[in-house]
């Protein structure tokens, strides 16, 4: 019984390790070059590094905040817009419409006028993270205000619910589920956003750490910087949903077993 | 049970008095002309054919909608002035997925509501699930709970829009008691909507037929409590108003009038 439960766990892993030993393998025989591709062992290598001199934690550190700062300020201005669009017919009115057709505009595509705004420093990056947070954000806020059953919100309107109370009773954790989802969406455009504008301009964070290092052809120390970017962006999918189990307990998509029907 | 059963004494239910009420949707009168005297505390059940206006009637007196022209009365003042005594069950129980049963039953309460709470819960027997989610009960238990819900603001009046039509025959029937005793015990006025004669002239002291917005029948059912089901004279009278129905022809020329949801308005064009 254990044994087959150790054999379960480790199936999925299977096919990961035996493709890094083959890559491994490849690299060692010669038949990879490693200006192409370096060996696992060496990614490795350069990490242990970096984690040495302590360099890597700079650059984590540098990008974590870009990420995080460009994600609140972006993340914040979406849900405020959401709300204002999801609450009043007015606001929907004004500024529904101009929003959706911002949303529109790529914004890496933005990049060259971001720069000339801003220069080259922190600013420009956060700004990026920002815009690319916000959309996603925005639109399923706005999304989830706009499928609460109505007949729930008349039912609290009748037990005397107005005004804040009915938002943070009733609006607010039923626009929760849709506005999670934004927020996981909000963290893949806000690693993807970092990573293009980190890689254009930058003299520090992961993006830099593997552009200096493609000029002296270290592809050790650039497949790092992708393997980072990559567990960044798992660490954040893990918090979205540490997030959506906390706020959506009571969704029956998201109870145990146990506490299911009985 | 004690603070919901204390007051029961001071709790006279709401005199209700409707006077000349009419209501409109567009074009279309769903309401002529009701006049209506409800005595403090009668349970009084309302019957018609869907689409009479029976549902409007009661959402009328809950304030979920205005009445085109006329009056709605509660003793001396206007109903209007005693929301916070109305009390409307709907058809779907309409819990908060999102909120511990507890927590349903406390909505709109401030201050330390708990122990009212379980109280409340306890009289419609469901205080040991307190703590779940509203997913994990079943249709009758979820009316249970909105009925624990309603009935924690001690209403004077207690307005039931079909509550018990998507239930079961024997969960209807425990229903149906559970309201009755607890009619009895606080002594609230009680207007249900149902379109059940049988359930209607079984629990009600009074029918009221609503046929084509106006009042067909106003039928007092005097059988003494508790009702033994299936007699011969609540079959009688099931009967009567059964006919009654009946005589009407089946297909009036406005046929049956929807409420414009919607829903309805996206799929029509």
């Amino acid at each position: 019984m254990s044994v087959e439960r150790i054999t379960h766990r480790l199936a999925p892993w299977l096919l990961p390790v035996l493709l890094l030993a083959i890559w491994q393998l490849a690299v060692s025989a010669g038949w990879l070059s490693t200006r192409i591709l370096p060996a696992p062992s060496a990614v490795i290598e350069a990490g242990v590094t970096l984690v040495r001199s302590g360099e890597i934690w700079t650059h984590l550190a540098i990008s974590g905040w870009r990420a995080g700062i460009g994600f609140a300020i972006g993340g914040g201005i979406g849900l405020a817009l959401g709300f204002i669009t999801g609450l009043s017919k007015w606001g929907e009115r004004l500024l529904d419409s101009s929003v959706q057709m911002i949303r529109n505009v790529p914004h890496l595509a933005l990049i060259p006028l971001v720069i000339l705004w801003f220069g080259i420093d922190e600013t420009a990056k956060i700004f990026l993270v920002a815009l690319g947070t916000l959309f996603p954000i925005y639109l399923n806020t706005y999304h989830g205000i706009r499928n609460i059953d109505p007949a729930l919100v008349e039912m609290s309107r009748s037990y005397g619910l107005s005004g804040f109370g009915l938002f943070r009773h009733v609006i607010l954790p039923g626009a929760m589920p849709s506005i999670l989802v934004g927020v996981r969406f909000a963290l893949g455009f806000m690693w993807l956003t970092l990573i293009v504008a980190e890689t254009i301009s930058a003299s520090s964070g992961i993006g830099y750490l593997a552009m200096n290092a493609r000029e002296f052809l270290q592809t050790d120390v650039v497949v790092l910087a992708i393997v980072l970017y990559a567990v960044l962006g798992k660490l954040a999918d893990l918090a979205a949903r540490g997030l959506e189990r906390v706020c959506l307990r009571w969704h029956p998509a998201y109870q145990a077993a146990k506490g299911g029907a009985q | 049970m004690s603070n919901l059963q204390q007051p029961a004494n001071l709790l006279r239910g709401i005199p209700l008095q409707v006077r000349k009420l009419k209501k409109t949707f567009g074009s279309r009168e769903v309401l002529k002309d009701i006049d209506l005297h409800i005595p403090a505390g009668q349970f009084v059940a309302v019957v018609g054919r869907s689409g009479c206006g029976k549902s409007t009637l009661l959402r009328l007196l809950a304030g979920l909608d205005q009445p085109s022209s006329g009056q709605l009365l509660a003793g001396n003042g206007s109903l209007s002035d005693a929301r916070e005594d109305t009390r409307l069950m709907f058809q779907e129980a309409r819990l908060l997925p999102w909120k511990k049963i507890i927590d349903n039953v406390g909505l709109g309460l401030s201050g330390d509501w708990r122990g009212k709470a379980l109280e409340a819960l306890e009289a419609v027997g469901l205080a040991e699930r307190a703590n779940e989610w509203p997913a994990a009960l079943s249709g009758g238990q979820k009316q249970r709970v909105a009925l624990a819900r309603a009935l924690i603001h001690q209403p004077r009046l207690l307005l039931l829009d079909e509550p018990l039509g998507a239930l079961d025959a024997l969960t209807r029937i425990e229903m149906q008691q559970l309201i009755e005793n607890l009619w009895k015990k606080h002594g609230f006025t009680v207007l249900l909507v149902t379109h059940d004669v049988s359930e209607a002239v079984a629990i009600a002291d009074r029918v009221l037929l609503i046929e084509e917005g106006r009042i067909g029948l106003d039928l007092q059912v005097d059988l003494a409590r508790p009702r033994a089901r299936g007699s011969y004279r609540l079959a009688a009278l099931e009967t009567e108003v059964l006919n009654r129905v009946l005589s009407l022809p089946g297909n009036p020329p406005d046929p049956e009038p929807t409420s414009p949801l919607p829903t309805q308005l996206r799929w029509a064009n």
